[in-house]
């Protein structure tokens, strides 16, 4: 018998009233696949008071085309983003981020909202309960001080979803729902770069979903580098999307995951725009990504590889698509 | 807490006072003494506890028990009818496909949910499918190779 804390399970058939359980017992949290709050749960790192269960939403798991736009539900899993037609033929770098995450089991459970709201990962949190009481705790959970970075104030620990810089670099906005009633953003701006509060949302509030613009004008690609060809959280993870016109590079976003906090969207990159894609623009981008990333050692490989690999995933995915958008 | 659950465990409605923190890997192997699904680590990293929820892989390690309310759960004890093993079953024991055995009804069920979709995969397809499932013993090739048998496909080797 696995003993987890004792809990409420809820199971409401609305995303009003999701929000509305959450508002009646704060310290409640939603589950959705439950690949990453589980197992978090297991090792003693969430404290909870109510398990509000989306998988009886179903307003959160659908995808619909409007017009030129995508939106795909929160509860949508990544099994079906990755084999649905339209993100398949015009939104690549979502999909192919969605088919990189985990394991196929994981991926028929997990969905888009728990991948967009997973928690920040360290070598030093995401271990059972024995082995962080060895070392001592640290301030992300149960303890004081941070093993990574011995003197910080602030916790390191890196996000390290796959899909979100796949729809960071497609400009996707997302649909936040809260007691005050619905208010929309740019994904990017869900996040912020603490690795204890990583997400911008109130509390209880609830994303619902996540709308992204289909211009055929814009190519994209996510490619990851990670420990082992399946299962493995990226080590480093970029998007990249691309507008080729007549020659000319006109459009260029590439964002990154796993090195930082929260995801990062690349800048400066206006400077390589309006003339063809060249050595001197390659250069420019990998300066770019390298003043953005901000890797600690958080994982058992070295933050100086996940900023080396990140660098070259940038050039070489930008090189690719440039190439391909003839 | 405990509260009524209702759902079909191995084609069998079911209904029982079921804590709301269990798991369904708990509800299972604890309540339903169905031990076959195993436990290989401590939560969503290796496959071990693969059931088939509605047809579709799921890791019971990482499931609530009342998050499957209504629907049908199967697990590796489903498989076998009066005593005989299925043929995926079989195709394990005669193409060395089990060793130690741990990871083996996780395997057989991912591989399972694969052959319902999927009647014949190919190896890519069969390794894709079972890329979440951790064994340490056999070095994968022969578990490949008996999903591959199970199906009717020679083997590539
Ligand atoms: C072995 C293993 C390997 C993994 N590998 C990867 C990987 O390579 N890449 C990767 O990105 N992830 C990976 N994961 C993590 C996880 O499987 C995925 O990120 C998955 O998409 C999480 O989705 P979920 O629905 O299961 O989330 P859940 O576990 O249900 O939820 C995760 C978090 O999001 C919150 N949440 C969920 N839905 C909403 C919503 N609608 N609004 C507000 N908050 C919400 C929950 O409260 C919780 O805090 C891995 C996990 C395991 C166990
Ligand atoms: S970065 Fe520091 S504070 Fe954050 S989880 Fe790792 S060791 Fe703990
Ligand atoms: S017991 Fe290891 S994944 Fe479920
Ligand atoms: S046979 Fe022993 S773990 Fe796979």
């Amino acid at each position: 018998m696995n003993a987890l804390p004792e809990f409420h399970y809820l199971r409401p058939a609305t995303a009003a009233d999701a929000v509305r359980m959450h508002a009646a017992s704060p310290a409640s949290h939603y589950i959705a696949g439950g690949t990453d709050l589980m197992p978090n749960l297991r090792r003693g790192l969430v404290t909870i008071g109510a398990a509000i269960d989306l998988g009886g939403v179903k307003e959160l798991g659908e995808i619909v085309e409007q017009g030129n736009t995508l939106r795909i539900g929160s509860g949508v899993s990544l099994a079906q983003i990755a084999a649905h037609p339209v993100v398949q033929a015009r939104l690549p770098a979502v999909a192919q981020a969605a088919l990189g995450v985990a394991g196929p089991t994981h991926r028929a459970a997990a969905t888009l909202g728990g991948n967009l709201c997973l928690d920040t990962r360290c070598n030093y949190y995401n271990q059972s309960e024995a082995w962080r009481a060895g070392n001592n705790y640290c301030m992300k959970r149960d303890g004081e001080g941070c093993r990574v970075a011995k003197k910080s104030k602030r916790c390191y620990a890196a996000f390290s979803g796959d899909v979100a810089p796949a729809l960071i670099a497609l400009g996707a906005e997302v649909e936040i729902l809260g007691t005050e009633g619905v208010r929309r953003q740019p994904l990017l701006e869900l996040y912020r770069d603490d690795g204890m509060k990583w997400l911008t949302l109130a509390p209880g509030e609830l994303l619902v979903a996540v709308q992204v613009s289909l211009d055929d004008a814009w190519v994209s690609a996510y490619e990851k580098v990670r420990m082992r060809g399946a299962i493995d959280f990226p080590l480093a993870g970029v998007a990249v999307a691309l507008r080729r016109e007549k020659g000319v590079l006109t459009g260029l976003r590439i964002a990154c995951t796993g090195v930082a906090s929260q995801p990062i969207a690349i800048d400066g990159l206006d400077a390589v725009l309006g003339r063809p894609l060249d050595a001197a623009a390659l250069a420019t981008i990998s300066e770019q990504a390298d003043l953005a990333n901000r890797s600690m050692k958080t994982t058992l490989v070295d933050a100086l590889y996940r900023r080396g690999v990140s660098l070259v995933l940038a050039k070489r995915l930008t090189q690719r698509l440039w190439d391909a958008a003839v | 807490m405990k509260t009524m659950l209702r759902l079909s465990v191995n084609g069998k409605p079911r209904e029982d006072a079921v804590a709301e923190n269990a798991l369904l890997i708990d509800y299972l192997r604890d309540a339903l003494a169905l031990t076959g699904t195993k436990q290989g680590c401590d939560g969503g990293e290796c496959g071990a506890c693969t059931v088939l929820v509605d047809g579709q892989p799921r890791l019971a390690c990482s499931t609530l028990a009342h998050s499957v309310a209504g629907r049908e759960v199967e697990t590796v004890e489903s498989l076998s009818q009066e005593g005989n093993i299925s043929r995926l079953q079989r195709s394990f024991h005669e193409n060395l496909g089990a060793q130690c055995g741990f990871c083996t009804p996780g395997m057989i069920m991912a591989a399972e949910a694969l052959l319902r979709v999927n009647p014949k995969p190919d190896r890519d397809q069969i390794r894709a499918a079972l890329a979440g499932n951790l064994c340490r013993c056999t070095g994968y090739v022969k578990i490949v190779d008996s999903v591959e048998a199970a199906c009717g496909r020679e083997h590539a080797l």
